[in-house]
């Protein structure tokens, strides 16, 4: 506590930042989560290997396709794989939820968080196989490297990251609009609660889950992207992160879309400012928090409750 | 009544039911809980489907609405077999479905619930019409669904099968645990859309509200219709009726 407040303002801002982006990374991570969750009752393990998808179609479509079509000169640059990427990622989601995933909707939780544990594990494997387990670098877009000075906070940040914060928002209430002020998110509202009964209703509910669960996934890959210049493109770099983000959409409330947004940023940051406090307890103080808020409010803080 | 229909092309081609189910057998997982059910139901007509609890009436329209796990037999509307069609097809055939226990969804507001529902025909009521009908959804639009009274949930469930334009209504113990005020605002409901010419399957148990309303009553035991009763019949088997819903 006392290097909290012994720190200076500046330091602290730039830390709450640093939070902040990580937090970006939680929200729109548990955001895709959470509306899988929601509609298709299946906690998503795959949801890391999305990510890091993601992150590598990016690359890939960067550094290896033009190599592949024979025209090394060519390149996918970072703005468009900022969409196409995410899009390979929800089509190859689709086809896996038309083809495997569909066939345990019927059966015990367990086994849809064994297959896409499972799933993980495979695509991981493939992309280490294939391109070792050493990390790859992303440059930073043109547009975007250097660093822009906050006058009135006094602070410096590498623009980069101010972009991964303001993508990550903008994209977090998008789709929160889109889910609770629109005729497409009232179905999708809908078919959380009752998905036969809609279906009743001449709603193709099928199609829902498969077009959401593109979606969500499509989230991923867009975190993946936005994260290829960060972190190393790796094939294990979902691997730790959906673990705090299981735990961030825990502690949020399953299946609650604000929950996830609110609960991501707000974590990031109070896991930014714990490694001020007390650093060696940083990794933790997310599962420290999914603790207290299980024991006492089980269904999260913004969940319904049984 | 049939003015509206036919003008919409739902008018029942002559001599066919507007619904017919024959043989009917459905099962929840491994249970097999409907044994043969047939009756049918032809254009502008109220028919009940009377029992005791668990005889299968609930269990029947949700086979008609593909809401079984499997079922096996003949369902056709206007001719047409749905017995195997996809649930989400069944309802564009013009059917609207009631729930028993309403089905109203949580995570909607009145007004969502009201106009969610996809439009499988022509001619259905608008928003107007149906606040006209039914004044306190107007008053509750912005509420959530699930935070309106019994009663009013119920007129929100009827209310939004008729805004889809469908002509073939199913409708499961609408009058369930509600007051007696209630009940016949809705019996005066049941009346208007059977005068405009739909068509109406009811699950009651509450007879004295579906005897006045029905042209046909069918009795289900067990999953399997044991007794079918017209209007013109019911005086004289009014004993055998009681005997058959006697708890």
């Amino acid at each position: 506590m006392e290097a909290l407040l012994t720190m200076s303002p500046q330091a602290l801002i730039a830390q709450l930042l640093i939070g902040l982006i990580n937090g970006s990374f939680y929200a729109i991570l548990s955001l895709g989560l959470a509306i899988i969750f929601g509609l298709l009752n299946v906690i998503n393990f795959a949801h890391g290997a999305m990510y890091m998808l993601g992150a590598f179609f990016a690359w890939l479509a960067l550094t290896q396709v033009g190599t592949w079509i024979g025209s090394p000169d060519i390149s996918i640059s970072y703005w468009l794989a900022l969409l196409l990427a995410p899009l390979a990622v929800a089509l190859l989601g689709m086809a896996l939820e038309r083809t495997l995933l569909r066939r345990l909707y019927k059966l015990d939780h367990l086994y849809g968080l064994l297959f896409t544990f499972g799933l993980s594990l495979f695509l991981e494997g493939i992309f280490t196989q294939w391109w070792g387990a050493a990390g790859q670098s992303y440059p930073v877009p043109e547009a975007l490297s250097g660093a822009v000075r906050f006058e009135a906070l006094g602070v410096v940040l590498p623009k980069y990251r101010v972009w991964v914060v303001f993508a990550s928002l903008l994209v977090c209430l998008l789709t929160w609009w889109a889910i609770e002020r629109t005729r497409l998110g009232a179905f999708l509202r809908a078919g959380t609660d009752n998905p036969r009964l809609l279906r009743a209703f001449g709603v193709n509910v099928p199609l829902m889950i498969t077009l959401t669960y593109g979606f969500g996934v499509f989230l991923a890959g867009f975190a993946g992207v936005l994260a290829a210049p960060v972190y190393q493109v790796s094939p294990l770099m979902g691997t730790n992160l959906i673990i705090i983000v299981f735990a961030v959409v825990v502690i949020g409330g399953m299946g609650s879309i604000g929950g996830a947004i609110v609960t991501g940023l707000a974590l990031g940051i109070v896991e930014g400012l714990s490694k001020i406090v007390y650093p060696q307890a940083s990794a933790i103080t997310i599962f420290l928090i999914m603790a207290i808020v299980l024991m006492i409010r089980p269904s999260g803080l913004f969940g319904k409750t049984a | 009544m049939s003015n509206a229909n036919s003008k919409n092309g739902l008018r029942s081609t002559s001599g066919v039911p507007m619904l017919k189910v024959d043989d009917l057998h459905a099962w929840y997982g491994e249970s097999h809980i409907l044994h043969g059910v047939s009756f049918e139901v032809r254009e502008g007509e109220v028919v009940t489907l009377l029992g005791r609890n668990g005889a299968g009436r609930t269990s029947t329209l949700r086979a008609i609405m593909g809401m079984t796990d499997r079922c096996k037999g003949v369902i056709q509307v206007r001719g047409q077999d749905i017995t195997t069609m996809p649930a989400h097809r069944i309802a564009h055939l013009g059917i609207g479905y009631c729930p028993e226990e309403r089905g109203i969804f949580a995570g909607l507001s009145t007004e969502e619930n009201l106009t969610l529902l996809p439009v499988v025909a022509q001619g259905g009521m608008s928003l107007d019409e149906i606040y006209e009908m039914f004044p306190n959804l107007k008053e509750r639009a912005k509420s959530q669904g699930t935070r309106l009274s019994g009663g009013e949930q119920q007129m929100l469930a009827m209310a939004r099968i008729l805004r889809t334009g469908a002509r073939l209504l199913l409708l499961d113990e609408i009058t369930e645990g509600l007051a007696p005020v209630i009940v016949q605002r809705l019996a005066d409901v049941v009346r208007q859309l059977s005068s405009r010419g739909y068509t109406i399957v009811l699950i009651e148990q509450n007879f004295r509200f579906a005897a006045p309303l029905a042209d046909r009553h069918y009795v289900i035991e067990h999953g399997r219709v044991i007794e079918t009763i017209t209007k013109a019949e019911l005086p004289s088997k009014q004993g055998v009726l009681d005997e058959l819903l006697a708890v």
